[in-house]
């Protein structure tokens, strides 16, 4: 029992990382139609100019701005210099510029910070473990799922509470109307990208002292974040929150449980080599699953 | 004008006199690794082209297949294997070093995973179906990568390429020719098909798929079946490959393979028959050049792709053609 809430508290952590990038991913193809596949190159951005500045200084508090700033201006630059470019065009153009723009940001890493990946502590103040009662819990992942869910808390506000938000909302269904009103759309989907990079920084600092920050990160985690998006409907910011929580918990649990499950019915080496394999499959069993069934996503947006 | 049209005319013939007399021109210019090098831009053509006939004739962007490239791979690879281990597939496939018999196989293999792919995906359109495509092509490629039978994540090697009447396979020259001919048998076919009826009803369903919904054509239908074909050619191309390089690995499934196959269809101009085929000669051509200047040569290549989607309208093929399509 103790296993199963500990293993369901992982997945929801892995599920709030998920919704920061696929929360940016579906904002910024709600408003603008554009498919980013560069979306992990940003989270990858953020987690070096983090790792970095943990690594120059020793403090994480600085480090935090670093990634969220170098994520949100390296966003910037992109949307100014490219994706400005291809909000007419087919996904095909898209698929192809984001591509190239993936290869670009690898290569400019490698560069940048060599091919040795880089490790980052766990700031000392959240290295601990918190006793839960059934089980004890790292704080430091805690601490990701509480900052998760108050981004999302926070987004969900602005979007639906504030001016701006009412114009990113507007500007999703109803382009041209928004601009008659005055509204300079191309400043208001710079900012929407802004934005959208921003959250991938932020979670990839965040994933930093749990992984290595390598080359590579980014696709990783890029491919997953598009099966959630795709999963609660693009250009739904409700739907990016329920499939990358579900996407979170089914792909956790599956690799947590299945290996002692097949192990049952098979010998050990071979049981946890095809355990492996399922579950690397899940989600995106899960994915074509929901698709067959409702071809638009769980949440689907606007035509 | 006239000698323009000529001129144009011209140039196949005078790129199949190339093809023909580069394994010589190679082993005179004392550079034997380029039939190595034009093998491999032959047989990623072939995989552009077979693409192609899904993306630039039924418009169907496929983010997935990279999945069938692998499927006709492993099927070279597990059928040599039995072949040489002497036990059967599943129990009742025999296997086989015979080329005629592997290249047959891969194409049913990748030929009914398409249709099972396809059947499926094509419930779904737009971004959901590049996405779809490409969840499936993830399956297949973590289902390799768990495969500990056919080597998991290391890939399978085979001791020599598949036998083809009585042809000396090992030597590159020989191999080069078998896939030219190869290349131009299915180029040949997806000349005929683009000019066919079925041809112009994707041109049709292109355009506006309600209109031909209206006139009583069977538009998914025709969709799939455009998917299969296309699955087919990308699938005979990855069985070239692993008899190319004697191995097969789930690399040859990995997503950016996917993402390869549309820059090389895009930048040779998709639609077109010889388009895919001139894309993978030059990203080939480019990623070996601007590899041999520098090792970080795709901060380079990344920028290109970048500026190619952003300017360049209707692929290399059309370049001189004043006539739209």
């Amino acid at each position: 029992m103790a296993l199963v809430l500990e293993q369901l508290l992982n997945g929801v952590q892995f599920g709030v990382m998920l919704f920061l990038l696929a929360a940016g991913l579906t904002l910024i193809f709600g408003v603008m139609g554009v498919i980013n596949l560069a979306h992990g190159s940003l989270y990858m951005v953020g987690a070096y100019a983090a790792a970095f500045v943990a690594q120059r200084t020793g403090s994480f508090l600085l480090a935090v701005p670093a990634g969220l700033a170098a994520a949100a201006i390296a966003g910037v630059i992109v949307e100014l210099v490219v994706v400005r470019r291809l909000y007419a065009r087919d996904h095909l153009d898209q698929v192809l510029a984001t591509f190239g723009l993936i290869l670009f940001f690898n290569q400019l890493m490698v560069l940048i910070f060599g091919r040795q990946p880089m490790f980052v502590q766990i700031p000392p103040a959240l290295s601990g473990a918190v006793d839960l009662g059934l089980f004890s819990y790292p704080v430091y992942r805690l601490c990701i799922i509480g900052v998760g869910l108050g981004t999302a808390g926070a987004l969900f506000w602005f979007i639906q509470r504030t001016r701006i938000g009412m114009l990113v909302r507007a500007g999703a269904t109803h382009r041209d109307m928004v601009q008659a009103l005055g509204i300079d759309i191309r400043v208001l989907m710079t900012f929407v990208f802004g934005l959208g990079a921003l959250l991938a920084g932020l979670a990839g600092l965040m994933a930093g002292p749990l992984l290595s920050v390598q080359v590579g990160m980014g696709e990783q985690i890029l491919i997953l974040t598009f099966v959630v998006v795709v999963i609660g409907g693009l250009g739904s910011v409700a739907g990016a929150f329920t499939g990358a929580l579900l996407v979170g918990v089914v792909d956790t649990s599956l690799r947590a449980f299945l290996p002692a499950i097949l192990r049952g019915m098979m010998n050990g080496s071979e049981a946890d080599a095809l355990a492996a394999g399922i579950s690397a499959m899940g989600v995106y069993l899960l994915m074509a699953l929901v698709l067959l069934i409702w071809p638009k996503g769980l949440f689907p947006s606007h035509a | 004008m006239h000698e323009r049209r000529t001129f144009r005319s011209l140039l196949p013939l005078a790129a199949l006199c190339l093809l023909a007399v580069l394994p010589f021109a190679a082993q005179a210019l004392g550079q034997p690794a380029l039939t190595t090098l034009a093998t491999r831009m032959l047989i990623l053509g072939l995989a552009a082209s077979g693409l192609n006939i899904a993306l630039g004739m039924g418009g169907l962007v496929s983010f997935g297949h990279a999945a069938f490239y692998g499927i006709g791979a492993y099927s070279v690879g597990i059928l040599t294997t039995h072949a040489v281990a002497g036990a059967p597939f599943l129990g009742f496939i025999p296997g086989s070093e015979q080329l005629v018999v592997t290249l047959l196989a891969s194409l049913l293999a990748s030929g009914i995973v398409a249709a099972i792919i396809g059947a499926l995906a094509l419930r779904t359109s737009g971004v959901q179906f590049i996405m779809i495509t490409l969840a499936f092509a993830q399956m297949l490629f973590f289902l390799f990568v768990a495969l500990k039978a056919y080597g998991g994540d290391d890939g399978l090697s085979m001791r020599r390429r598949n036998a083809f009447a009585g042809l000396n396979m090992r030597d590159d020259a020989t191999f080069y020719y078998t896939c030219l001919s190869v290349l131009l048998v299915w180029l040949a076919i997806s000349a005929r098909l683009l000019h066919s009826r079925f041809g112009l009803l994707l041109g049709g369903i292109r355009q506006s798929e309600r209109r031909m919904q209206a006139i009583g054509v069977q538009t998914v239908r025709l969709r799939w079946l455009a998917f299969v074909i296309s699955g087919m050619g990308t699938g005979l191309a990855g069985a070239l490959m692993a008899n190319l390089g004697r191995f097969v690995s789930p690399d040859m499934m990995h997503w950016t393979q996917s993402g390869e196959l549309l820059i090389m269809v895009v930048l040779g101009g998709a639609g077109t028959v010889f388009g895919p085929v001139i894309g993978a000669v030059a990203l080939i051509g480019l990623e070996s050049l601007l590899a041999s200047w520098t090792e970080h040569w795709q901060i380079i290549l990344g920028p290109s792709l970048v500026l190619l989607a952003l300017t360049f309208r209707g692929g290399l093929a059309r370049l001189g053609k004043r006539e739209g399509r």
